[in-house]
């Protein structure tokens, strides 16, 4: 639950907000009033999705318009109360939530953005042709209250605002919890979010249906404030565009964006309306416009955020000190000058490790188009094994990681984990299954602190928010960052990084690990730093698989050797046997080089 | 059986002409989106604008008491072209710049949210801008080509008609494209546009200005969208919130063709206007553009990269 502290502007704002409308008295200004919070919570709506997702929506007016249309129609037809109609208008936003994001979220950036815009347009001419170009609700003299028509202007404004308080409470619920950091991470990076067990599917899924429903029911409540419902005034592109207008303007992915973008804008233009509409009609809209354009181009994120920055850079100078306290190493824990001339700890027999293969790998294949970038690839994992996977670029090495937890499906063969077969399932079962991952490319949520990234990944594991902050801080401190946890990963170096993805990894109590090049872009010591890290975690027990380019460390830290050219297998053994290979030297130096080898 | 089959080709090349129209709005859409990968709502608006420009070169400036009724209007429209690619060129140099290509990525989701904002805020400026400067009245650029049709026919008692000005609307859309192919696939300003498209990063590192590449292609875009309006003109009527109509068809044509391709983007608007045209074949006039919407959908489900695009990711 949110606390007090931020419950009380929320509670502040509405109090005041009603104080103020039950004082205007003139019906218009009333209107504007009740205006202000329905397209704040048609902002939200918005923001819930959108803001919080990045998925940019430009349909909202699909939800909106089925939600005034049910409420129209419902009244008209079946002589329903608007009482009854709202809460059926938001069941059935929330469906078409379902059914439009179902196939839509198979789209990605701008492509989903423009399918967005398809819907209620789409809708709009269906709603032409069936002729109900415009819908006038019938007004009730028997019994007003019981149609939610009142005489006093002001009540309709309380309502808009108590609908607005629920949904502004929802959403700071849904921002502290596990549902709002799922999608943030899908946010900032989907692949990833997926790759350390989120359901990002699921989780979207939640998040327009939820969307959906509130837009449906704000849509619905517009219908019964206005009176009258048209095709273009509730599915029409301006309203998906009030939508966006109000939450960019005010600022995306915080509860408050589309608040004050709505207390600010809606007022500015009606009152330009009222004020110039007549004599010159349009320049409402063109101040409108330019106040927008100003504003943006100062506030590019909104105007939230640019207030935030400012408030933070008056009180930065405390905050300064905590960043700016040195990583030391955690205390026990020599990381430096650790990195032992041979091998950190006894390798297992082979004989012994036999029977535990924890994961193991057949025939796998995959080709893009004509190249055949991993050909019948078969390897085994031993429980507590540390296989290097090496070869020269393009050997097909992080395709066969892609393919391992769920990024590609394999056009053929069998990834078994623990004899079962997981291949073609989605990179968050395969999470669950016990891969964690680790990204040549590093993946982190840029935006979010370090202990947020890492805590992401352990909420497959978890019930509770509380004991998924616990299993992250274990994490954390598993890799030695527990100093620095609050710290934004878009400040990090490059070896804070990689080992925050190894923490975000470990989050989710894996039993394997894939290790993508962990050391690349590290200096030497930093990279001894991560390799007595890896062979801390080996000594824990943890099985994993490293690609890296570094012989030198991967000679120490390994205990076999899979070595790959042009997506196949080549060789496969121990390290003194791999490196004296003459197909391993040929594939790295060339054919010349291979007379010179040691033998 | 006859009518059916005259019903037939009618509706096909009724689509085939207003989709070459299509085509070569949705190019000068497909130009700035694969370039610069900004959503401008306000591009429907530049088009509205370069109606007015072509509108009022052939009306006002002269163009008509010098080359006549006939030639006069294709005149105006070419020549709209020039005026609203240097009205996007200003655009983009005092606004969009501000918050796309370089310096869009220290902004939240690369500058996304501040770009369709910002677009937003234009083309409002513009529609309502466009009502206090032209009023509210239906404009068009009539000719006398407009009311006149060549038969082809009859072949077997089957009489195809093509309005005249439609007609040529299509051949100087199909000109335009191909002069925009040469420009972009020979001429070394073509060469820096699809380099600064394919990878910003890489491009500035071989020394191409890629803010610059940006401009030229809002510039060009505009003014190719514009050319496409003044064509459109010529049949259609039109107010200064015409954009709106048109902006969906355009970014359901560009998105058609594939993001970043210029021919896709021509095809995607053929597609278009094939599809608007030949749906009231079989469905009532008010469904023609729901019927745009539902293909539009179900080719993004089943072909999201579009007919000639691609899709890449790296991990």
């Amino acid at each position: 639950m949110p606390g007090l502290r931020s419950l009380l502007p929320v509670i502040v704002f509405t109090l005041l907000y009603a104080a103020l409308s039950l004082s205007v008295s003139n019906s218009y200004y009333q209107l504007v009033l009740t205006l202000v919070p329905v397209w704040a919570v048609f902002g939200l709506s918005w923001n819930l999705l959108s803001g919080y997702t990045g998925l940019i929506s430009f349909g909202h007016a699909a939800f909106f318009g089925i939600g005034a249309y049910t409420v129209a129609l419902g009244q008209i037809y079946f002589d329903l109360s608007p009482w009854l109609l709202i809460p059926v208008a938001a069941m059935l936003g929330g469906v078409a939530g379902l059914l439009i994001g179902f196939p839509t979220f198979r789209l990605q950036g701008h492509y989903f953005a423009l399918a967005m815009l398809a819907y209620p347009l789409a809708i709009l001419y269906v709603f032409e042709w069936l002729g109900f170009q415009e819908i006038t609700l019938p007004i009730k003299r028997d019994n007003p209250i019981a149609y939610m028509q009142f005489g006093d202007p002001r009540i309709y404004t309380l309502l808009a605002l108590a609908m607005m308080l629920g949904t502004i409470l929802l959403t700071l619920r849904i921002e502290n919890s596990r549902f709002g950091m799922a999608l943030r991470a899908i946010k900032q990076n989907e692949a990833a979010a997926e790759a350390a067990g989120i359901n990002t599917l699921a989780w979207k899924l939640r998040a327009i249906v939820l969307s959906g429903a509130i837009a449906g029911a704000i849509g619905g409540f517009y219908a019964v404030v206005l009176l009258v419902v048209t095709p273009q005034s509730v599915f029409g592109m301006l309203v998906s565009a009030q939508a966006l207008t109000v939450a960019m303007f005010g600022g995306v992915g915080t509860v408050w964006g589309p608040v004050i973008g709505s207390v600010i804008l809606i007022p500015l233009a009606e009152t330009l309306n009222a004020e110039a509409g007549s004599f010159l009609p349009g320049i409402q809209g063109v101040i409108f416009g330019l106040a927008i354009i100003c504003v943006i181009l100062v506030a590019p994120e909104g105007l939230f955020w640019k207030f935030r920055d400012f408030w933070r850079k008056r009180s930065a100078p405390r905050a300064a000190v905590i960043s700016g306290a040195p990583d030391l190493p955690l205390p026990g824990l020599p990381l430096t000058n650790v990195v032992p001339a041979s091998p950190a700890r006894p390798r297992p027999e082979r004989s012994q490790m036999a029977e535990d293969v924890v994961l193991e790998v057949r025939n796998l294949s995959r080709a893009f188009g004509g190249l055949k970038a991993v050909r019948d690839v078969g390897f085994k994992l031993r429980r507590n094994e540390i296989l290097g996977i090496i070869g020269p670029n393009g050997a097909g090495k992080t395709t066969v990681f892609n393919l391992l937890n769920g990024f590609l499906l394999p056009d053929q063969g069998e990834i078994l984990i623990d004899g079962r077969n997981m291949s073609g399932r989605k990179p968050h079962e395969i999470c669950e299954a016990g891969i964690g991952r680790t990204f040549q490319i590093m993946r982190p949520f840029l935006r979010m602190s370090i202990s947020d990234n890492v805590v992401v990944g352990a909420y497959i594991r978890t019930r509770t928010d509380a004991e998924a902050r616990q299993m992250a801080a274990e994490a954390v401190a598993r890799v030695g960052l527990s100093d620095i946890s609050g710290r934004i990963a878009g400040e990090l170096t490059t070896k804070e990084l990689r080992l925050m993805e190894l923490a975000r990894a470990l989050a989710g109590q894996p039993r394997i690990l894939l290790l993508d090049e962990t050391l690349a872009g590290l200096g030497h010591d930093e990279a001894n730093e991560v390799v007595a890290v890896i062979q801390r975690l080996a000594s824990d027990g943890m099985t994993i698989a490293i690609i890296e380019h570094t012989m030198q460390a991967m000679v120490r830290l390994v205990d076999s050797f899979l070595v790959l050219d042009h997506g196949a297998v080549i060789v496969e053994g121990e390290p003194e046997v791999v490196t004296r290979d003459s197909r391993v030297i040929e594939a790295y130096l060339g054919k010349k080089w291979v007379a010179h080898a040691p033998h | 059986m006859t009518q059916a089959l005259e019903g037939f080709l009618q509706a096909l090349t009724a689509g085939l002409l207003i989709g070459a129209i299509y085509g070569l709005m949705c190019v000068g859409l497909g130009l700035i989106f694969g370039v610069m990968r900004v959503i401008n709502f306000a591009h429907g608006d530049f088009m509205m604008l370069g109606m007015y420009a072509a509108f009022y070169l052939f009306t006002a400036l002269g163009i008509q008491t010098t080359f006549g009724n006939a030639v006069g209007p294709f005149v105006a429209i070419l020549l709209a072209g020039p005026v609203l690619a240097v009205f996007g060129y200003a655009v983009h140099l005092a606004l969009i710049s501000r918050v796309s290509g370089t310096r869009s990525s220290a902004l939240e989701g690369d500058g996304h949210y501040a770009q369709l904002i910002l677009t937003l805020g234009i083309a409002l400026i513009l529609q309502n801008g466009g009502l206090i400067v032209f009023g509210s009245v239906l404009a068009s650029i009539r000719t006398p080509l407009s009311s006149s049709a060549w038969e082809l026919g009859p072949y077997f008692d089957i009489s195809v008609f093509i309005n005249k000005a439609r007609g040529i609307d299509a051949i100087v859309a199909f000109v335009t494209m191909a002069l925009l192919t040469l420009l972009i696939t020979r001429s070394r300003i073509g060469k820096s546009l699809r380099a600064a498209a394919d990878n910003p990063t890489a491009a500035t590192y071989m020394g191409i200005d890629v803010d610059r590449a940006h401009r030229v292609a809002f510039a060009l875009g505009t003014g190719i969208t514009a050319i496409a309006g003044g064509l459109l003109a010529t049949n259609y009527p039109f107010h200064p919130f015409v954009g709106v109509e048109y902006v969906i068809v355009m970014y359901a044509g560009v998105v058609l063709g594939g993001m970043g391709s210029i021919i896709g983007a021509f095809w995607g608007g053929m597609t278009i206007g094939l599809v608007q045209q030949m749906s009231t074949l079989v469905l009532p006039t008010q469904l023609q553009n729901a019927a745009i919407f539902v293909v539009f959908l179900l080719i993004i489900f089943f072909r999201p990269q579009g007919f000639f695009g691609r899709m890449v990711e790296r991990t």
